[in-house]
């Protein structure tokens, strides 16, 4: 049934024959996947957090907490519009950048995007309705209505990670006598080796990430000196939602670095610059790998990688050079995974070290008044700020070393990325690129853009005492819809409001 | 019915939700650039922005998961069409990309020059994108590509591409004008019920025009298409659209536009499903079935569960995202509101 398409000319090559459009193809995608993946945390875990703000503001009947719940679900908006479009984005890719890769696998693990397509509508469909909703749906039907946000949020990063674990550990077919995929088990396709670990590490660096970045938006406010409940309010829900988080990613995060070792231990020689399969390997904390398999730079802890693989010295770790050099990654791309991944571990263990200061304080002022039980130190809020902005990196980070430490396969031991790039000539894919780039600044400057004139509106709106006269989200994307210009309905009509004098 | 065949009727069904969900919001932005300068066009461009903000986005996954049926249902037929329609398709994401942010970040800027820039933005990419995109189906229907064609400009710069280009665009005006008249009619701007029902009209004589074109332009160039569409089902969908056309056209000159939302519905999806059945049992015309193009049966199975899973979840959130709409239930709450009701009930109903 499968129709064989001919690979493109040059397919089984080496590495060092790579064809002339992937570099360009690959450069093309890492941007627009790593623009995409900012998103991604405040897609899949924003509406947990604006939810939980929900409930509180409607259980204690506190307007500052519906205010902030509201506001978030702005911003949530804003974010999953440039989020589709960024993600359509990406779904025109795979074919326009890796013909060979959906041509010929993506009947085998298609079925995540599947429901990930499915998850995303749903979302994109109690999105409209939640936001939408606040003025005339009655309070509880409404919050209902919402609740289930999460749950597909949840769901699409399933359908996402299924796939992605399946590139990394492919699984549920067999080959046939030409080299195609048959017997394809649609389960044990999407479950694969790597599929638990991916997705609970993933997950839960969502829910840490969007809980760090809105926290750290009110840790700033709180350093300029607005020490006002609602600051404090919007600080602690998300701070303690990632607080919680933190710990938990600690063990998933050295379970999944594991599972790299179990499953895929080429990458992890990568990630940890082991050359030779060795027993009594030592950890490096940086450093650079040069093409002689030694290693210049970082600090070197004799014995440490065995211990963290398999708990003993003598575990033996498989190094890069168990596998001809045309199939492992090159000195350059396995110091870059390497780095990425050093990088992520230490983020997640300052972060720690962030939570349990946090915890102490919070412990220690248990039986004072609400107001007082945050901590006062301004070296906290400085480091609660910073962590936003860490935990974005960590992201980026994790996703540098799964997809640079996978190289140079697009299939792991199954496909390499050059013999599934498009057979578009370089020069155009270069223009394409330059196109995505100038687009991509302007996109994501807009979005910054829109978010600061929300804070300002907002911040006048709080300043001046009593009801605002004009709603202060009027102007913005998914603020109240405005009047008919020239028609007088009410006394809303503000003939300036569209910009035209 | 093979499960390839259910499979290829999904992936039609959700390229005609498509057409007509993601079309209507094309339409839109035709009107959009077509509106005028910032003063006389700031009316019909203020009922553009009511009538998109709430639906565009869910309108625009449509497109996420045809592509996704593609790839993962047939495989061969994802890589062939990226292939050979790379500039087309890559020009349409790029439209697509332009067209999202431009409308959905115009709103907030104030000054003239900035909401004119995001503004052409929008409409020029409302027109482009669906040009595109009907371009490389006219290319499919013609046949001229096949497993392992290499892009070329030929493969979507052909007669047939060039009227399905302009077909799409038009249907595209034609559902965005006609929605917009009912739109006008439900918040109460009786000008703009007229400004819109004359566009209708008018996009549906030129989209009549273009129907009586196509007979000078596919049977020679498409000729597969022709037949199917000439006898059997597509013959019976093709009588189908153009008794909507008929229908659409009486009731938009009587000033029944309410009803004429779902014959102008029914001409377009009509049209698109034509082509669907008229390409059987090809996938692109004499050169890829969609029995050859079919996956590996068991994943086809499972495409069809989770569709339907998908279905009983995401169909009663549609309708009741729709029906909100439509009955004016969805309004963000403003900020006096949160104050005046002092947060314990924002909803002001209880």
């Amino acid at each position: 049934m499968h129709n064989p398409v001919p690979l493109p000319a040059g397919a089984h090559l080496l590495l060092a024959d790579a064809p002339a459009q992937l570099l360009p193809a690959r450069e093309l995608m890492a941007f627009t996947l790593a623009s995409h993946i900012i998103l991604v945390p405040m897609g899949v875990a924003l509406p947990l957090i604006t939810l939980v703000m929900h409930y509180r503001g409607l259980r204690r009947n506190d307007p500052t907490a519906l205010l902030l719940a509201r506001r978030w679900s702005a911003v949530m908006a804003v974010q999953f519009a440039v989020g589709v479009v960024t993600g359509t984005v990406l779904s025109f890719e795979f074919g326009l950048l890796w013909p060979g890769l959906m041509g010929r696998w993506g009947d085998v693990f298609g079925i995540g995007f599947g429901v990930e397509a499915w998850a995303f509508f749903l979302e994109a469909v109690l999105i409209a309705i939640y936001l939408y909703g606040w003025r005339r749906l009655p309070a509880r039907t409404h919050f209902l209505l919402g609740v289930p946000l999460p749950a597909a949020a949840l769901l699409g990063a399933f359908g996402i990670l299924a796939a992605n674990s399946w590139m990394n550990t492919p699984r549920g077919f067999r080959l046939d006598s030409t080299g195609n995929p048959v017997d394809v088990d649609v389960w044990k396709a999407i479950f694969t080796p790597m599929f638990g670990p991916q997705y609970w590490h993933f997950v839960v660096a969502m829910f840490l990430t969007a809980g760090y970045v809105v926290a750290g938006v009110y840790a700033v406010g709180i350093l300029k000196g607005r020490r006002d409940r609602y600051h404090r309010l919007g600080f602690a829900v998300p701070f303690t939602v990632a607080a919680v988080f933190t710990p938990i990613q600690f063990v998933l995060g050295d379970s999944i670095a594991r599972s790299v070792f179990h499953k895929q231990p080429v990458k992890f020689a990568a990630m940890e610059l082991v050359w030779e399969t060795d027993t009594h390997v030592p950890e490096y904390i940086f450093g650079r790998l040069h093409p002689d398999g030694t290693v210049t730079g970082g600090i070197k802890i004799p014995q440490l990688d065995s211990i963290l693989a398999g708990f003993r010295p003598d575990t033996e770790v498989t190094g890069l050079t168990s596998v001809p050099a045309s199939d492992r990654p090159n000195p350059t791309q396995a110091t870059i995974a390497h780095w990425a991944f050093d990088i992520m571990v230490v983020i997640g263990s300052l972060m720690m070290l962030l939570v349990l200061w946090y915890a102490w304080v919070v412990w220690r002022r248990r039986k004072r008044p609400a107001a007082q039980r945050l901590p006062e130190s301004r070296w906290f809020y400085r480091s609660a700020a910073c962590a936003g902005v860490a935990s974005v990196i960590a992201v980026e980070c994790g996703w540098i070393t799964t997809e640079v430490g996978r190289q140079p396969w697009i299939v792991y031991q199954n496909m390499r990325v050059a013999e599934a790039v498009t057979a578009t000539r370089s020069s155009t894919l270069w223009v394409m690129f330059g196109v995505v780039i100038v687009v991509y600044l302007f996109i994501f400057g807009s979005f910054l853009a829109v978010l600061l004139k929300m804070r300002t509106r907002w911040r006048l709106a709080d300043a001046a005492a009593g009801p605002p006269v004009e709603g202060p989200e009027t102007g913005t994307p998914y603020g109240p819809r405005d009047d008919v210009p020239g028609a007088a309905v009410g006394a809303g009509t503000r003939a300036g409001e569209d910009g035209t004098p | 019915m093979t499960t390839a065949s259910i499979v290829a009727l999904v992936l039609l069904l959700a390229v005609a939700a498509y057409a007509c969900a993601g079309g209507t919001d094309y339409g839109a932005g035709f009107w959009d650039l077509t509106a005028g300068g910032a003063e006389r066009g700031k009316r019909p461009r203020w009922l553009i922005d009511h009538a998109m903000a709430p639906v565009w986005e869910v309108n625009n996954v449509w497109l996420i998961f045809v592509l996704v049926i593609m790839w993962t249902g047939f495989p061969v037929l994802f890589q062939t069409v990226f292939s050979s329609m790379w500039l087309p398709l890559a020009l349409a994401a790029v439209g697509l990309v332009l067209r999202g942010a431009g409308f959905a970040l115009r709103k907030p800027i104030k000054r003239v020059a900035g909401r004119r820039l995001y503004g052409a933005m929008f409409a020029v990419s409302s027109l482009l994108t669906p040009y595109f995109l009907g371009a490389a189906v006219g290319g499919i229907a013609s046949g001229r590509v096949a497993p392992g064609t290499v892009a070329s400009a030929q493969a979507w710069a052909n007669p047939t591409s060039f009227f399905f280009g302009l077909l799409t665009v038009t249907a595209t005006a034609f559902l965005g004008a006609v929605f917009l008249s009912c739109d006008a009619e439900r918040w109460d701007a009786p000008d703009l019920v007229g400004y819109f029902r004359r566009r209708a009209l008018a996009s549906l004589a030129v989209a009549a025009v273009l129907g009586v074109a196509a007979l000078f332009v596919v049977p020679s160039d498409a000729p597969h298409l022709w037949s199917g569409l000439t006898r059997g089902g597509g013959l019976v969908l093709a009588l189908v659209a153009v008794v909507c056309t008929v229908a659409t056209a009486l009731m938009l000159l009587r000033g029944h536009v309410r009803w004429s939302r779902f014959t102008a519905v029914g001409v377009v999806a009509a049209s698109v499903i034509a082509w669907g059945v008229a390409q059987r049992p090809y996938l692109i015309p004499t050169s890829l079935t969609v029995e050859e193009a079919a996956g590996a049966p068991s994943t086809l199975v499972w495409l069809l569960v989770v569709t339907l899973v998908a279905v009983l979840l995401v169909g009663p959130a549609l309708v009741l995202l729709y029906w909100l709409d439509t009955h004016a239930e969805l309004e963000s709450l403003s900020e006096s509101d949160l104050r005046q009701v002092g947060g314990g009930s924002p909803a002001g109903s209880e």
